[in-house]
């Protein structure tokens, strides 16, 4: 196998994940230098090109994922080809557009993810796209579909719709209501990060199916009662993000019960850890592994914190401040980003062929500084948060510039750690883009095994394919 | 049995998507409190400006928004601030936040659109009652 669509897909995601940390960077470099290109290359500016273009990593990344698992399957009919090309093209040019867009100071002006109104156009076509070509490719194959491809559906369908959501506020009786339009925004915003999260871990399920050579997991009782579970909160749970809100209590309370259950996955977790690290000594060698490895602890620390903040009291006081941003930061780097490696590494793996042992060592040094420079990165914002929170509690009086003084020092800290975080991440991305690049051939052609439950042992060494 | 199974998931994923379709139409009519419902046409054209501008990406509304400036929901009811310390913010920048040159009706506008913001509800962390079950209760649900 040579370069094909999924493959362009994840490198230029990878690409788009390193200009989008590095705007980030910038971005975080106004905190602690006050009034920094104030008038040349503003905040406004610089925060939804750091934002867009993380999320775009994030979409592109899932996408070539999808492609490339319908692919390993057989389940992309050649006729589709020139439809994923055509997917790829619409969210180019969704990305360029936007950042044009940034530069000029041409905003959409929504909290969080904004651009003009007329580029969700072309999004929203490229996941009819998407959609058209993953349900040609799954209709009708099988009985019993493994829980992946409904994620990916799910995945696929939701972004749609609150894509479309999001855009409810052109119409005058949700644009001109404050409230209203605050509740919606967030509602669809909420959709939105959980659609491309079920794209994600759909994968992820995939790979770990792939890895261990046992995918009867996909197809078990306990995982689809999980799934649904996280289904659920995907849907009741955004109202946690608007506490503040003056909307009607029974979308906050119904957010704060939804949230709840997520003490059954924590608990989940927990109670698997033991497993889990056994299972980590047996994998670890292979990277793909080590980075889902990664993004399992920081599910555990991330889910925890994220329980702890759906608790209106507590969210109270954390809303607003760093806290939030720590959360976003470590589920977007820590969960989302750890995985789409994890994913880059088996797939150029398999279509490529090994790094070389240089590249590898590169890698793996990028791995442990990424990953640590991350947890230095997180709870300095973890601190900066508390410390808002305490002030604003026990010193509303205070003035603002006064308290962002007082957060300085975190802020200094955050931003060395981002550093850290980016030259990691560098040696880890590098690499596969080179390989990208030279283009070379795997030695070994992959077997395939439709994804039907696996139950013969015999077979299952067949469904894994190693890739150290 | 396996197609048993797969219609069980199917049962199952339909009633979760029609459940969050009708949360959805609640969502859409009933997320307003009362004492929210007079728009200014200026307010509008306020709240336009404050995306044109992309304000929020260093202000909040009711904690949402960047962090890079302070909360904006109820500035204007705040002691020792209100509408002319906030035009004059707008009309001169800070050492942190730009200088947007805007006209005098541009930041009539976009005071029209803090004052709608403040009226709507009161964001202040010592406004809020707070429940033994966790639960947080605002002046805005509570007004009708
Ligand atoms: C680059 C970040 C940034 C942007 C963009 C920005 N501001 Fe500000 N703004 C600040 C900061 C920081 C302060 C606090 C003043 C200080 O300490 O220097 C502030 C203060 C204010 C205040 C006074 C609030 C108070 O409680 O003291 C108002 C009103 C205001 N801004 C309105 C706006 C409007 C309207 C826009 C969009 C047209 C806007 N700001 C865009 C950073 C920004």
């Amino acid at each position: 196998m040579k370069r094909n669509s999924a493959t362009i897909f994840i490198a230029t995601a990878l690409a788009v994940f390193l200009l989008g940390m590095f705007f980030g960077l910038l971005a975080a470099a106004q905190y602690v230098m006050p009034g920094l290109w104030r008038d040349t290359l503003p905040f406004t500016k610089l925060r939804p090109l750091h934002v867009s273009m993380v999320v775009f990593w994030l979409l592109l990344g899932a996408s070539g994922c999808v492609y490339y698992f319908l692919g390993t399957e057989k389940l992309l009919k050649r006729r589709t080809r020139k439809w994923i090309l055509l997917h790829y093209g619409l969210v180019c040019f969704v990305a360029v557009g936007s950042a044009i867009a940034y530069f000029s100071g041409n905003f959409g002006g929504r909290e969080y993810w904004e651009f003009p109104p007329y580029l969700a156009i072309p999004l929203v076509l490229a996941w009819v796209v998407f959609l058209g070509v993953f349900w040609r490719s799954v209709y009708g194959t099988m009985k019993r579909w493994p829980v992946y491809y409904w994620m990916w559906l799910t995945g696929i369908v939701f972004f749609i719709f609150s894509l479309a959501e999001s855009y409810l506020w052109l119409l005058p009786y949700f644009g001109d209501d404050l409230v209203r339009d605050m509740a919606v925004q967030w509602k669809s915003y909420g959709a939105i990060v959980g659609s491309w999260n079920q794209l994600i871990y759909g994968a992820a399920f995939f790979l770990m199916a792939k890895i261990s050579g046992d995918n009867s997991f996909a197809f078990s009782r306990k995982t689809y009662f999980f799934w649904f579970l996280g289904l659920t909160n995907l849907m009741f749970n955004w109202g946690h993000h608007i506490y503040a809100l003056p909307v009607s209590p029974y979308i906050k309370h119904t957010a704060y019960l939804i949230s709840m259950t997520e003490l059954l996955i924590f608990g989940k977790i927990l109670w698997e850890w033991k497993r889990s690290v056994s299972e980590m000594r047996q994998f670890f060698y292979q990277m793909p592994y080590r980075f889902l490895a990664a993004a399992d602890v920081w599910i555990f620390l991330n889910l925890g914190v994220a329980i702890l903040m759906s608790i209106p009291a507590l969210n109270l006081h954390t809303h607003g401040t760093h806290v939030t941003v720590a959360h976003a930061m470590g589920t977007t780097i820590g969960i989302n980003s750890m995985i789409l490696l994890a994913l880059a590494f088996y797939i150029f793996g398999q279509v490529f062929g090994a790094l070389s042992p240089k590249n590898m060592m590169k890698a793996k040094v990028g791995y442990w500084l990424s990953n640590g420079s991350l947890l230095v990165f997180w709870l300095a914002l973890m601190g900066a948060g508390l410390t808002n929170a305490w002030y604003q509690w026990y010193e509303p009086e205070m003035p603002h510039a006064l308290l962002m003084q007082k957060l300085v020092p975190f802020f200094a800290v955050f931003i060395f750690a981002g550093i850290f975080l980016f030259i990691g991440f560098a040696l880890i991305v590098f690499p596969l883009l080179q390989q990208f690049f030279s283009g070379k051939k795997a030695d070994t052609e992959t077997k395939n095994i439709p994804p039907f439950e696996i139950l013969e042992p015999s077979k299952k060494q067949a469904y894994a394919n190693e890739y150290a | 049995m396996p197609e048993r199974n797969f219609s069980y998931h199917r049962f199952i994923y339909t009633l979760l998507g029609v459940g969050f379709l009708v949360f959805s139409g609640f969502v859409y009519t009933q997320a307003v409190p009362e004492n929210n419902h007079v728009i200014s046409p200026k307010a509008v054209a306020g709240k336009m400006l404050w995306q044109q501008h992309n304000c929020s990406s260093c202000h909040q509304l009711y904690g949402l928004g960047g962090y890079l400036g302070p909360d904006l929901t109820n500035t204007l009811s705040t002691k020792g601030k209100g509408k002319n310390y906030a035009a004059a913010i707008m009309k001169n920048g800070t050492q942190v936040m730009p200088n947007f040159h805007l006209n005098d009706t541009e930041i009539e506008a976009l005071l029209a659109f803090l004052e709608q913001a403040d009226k709507s509800g009161n964001n202040r962390v010592h406004s809020y009652e707070i429940g033994l079950d966790g639960t947080i209760t605002s002046e805005g649900e509570t007004r009708k």
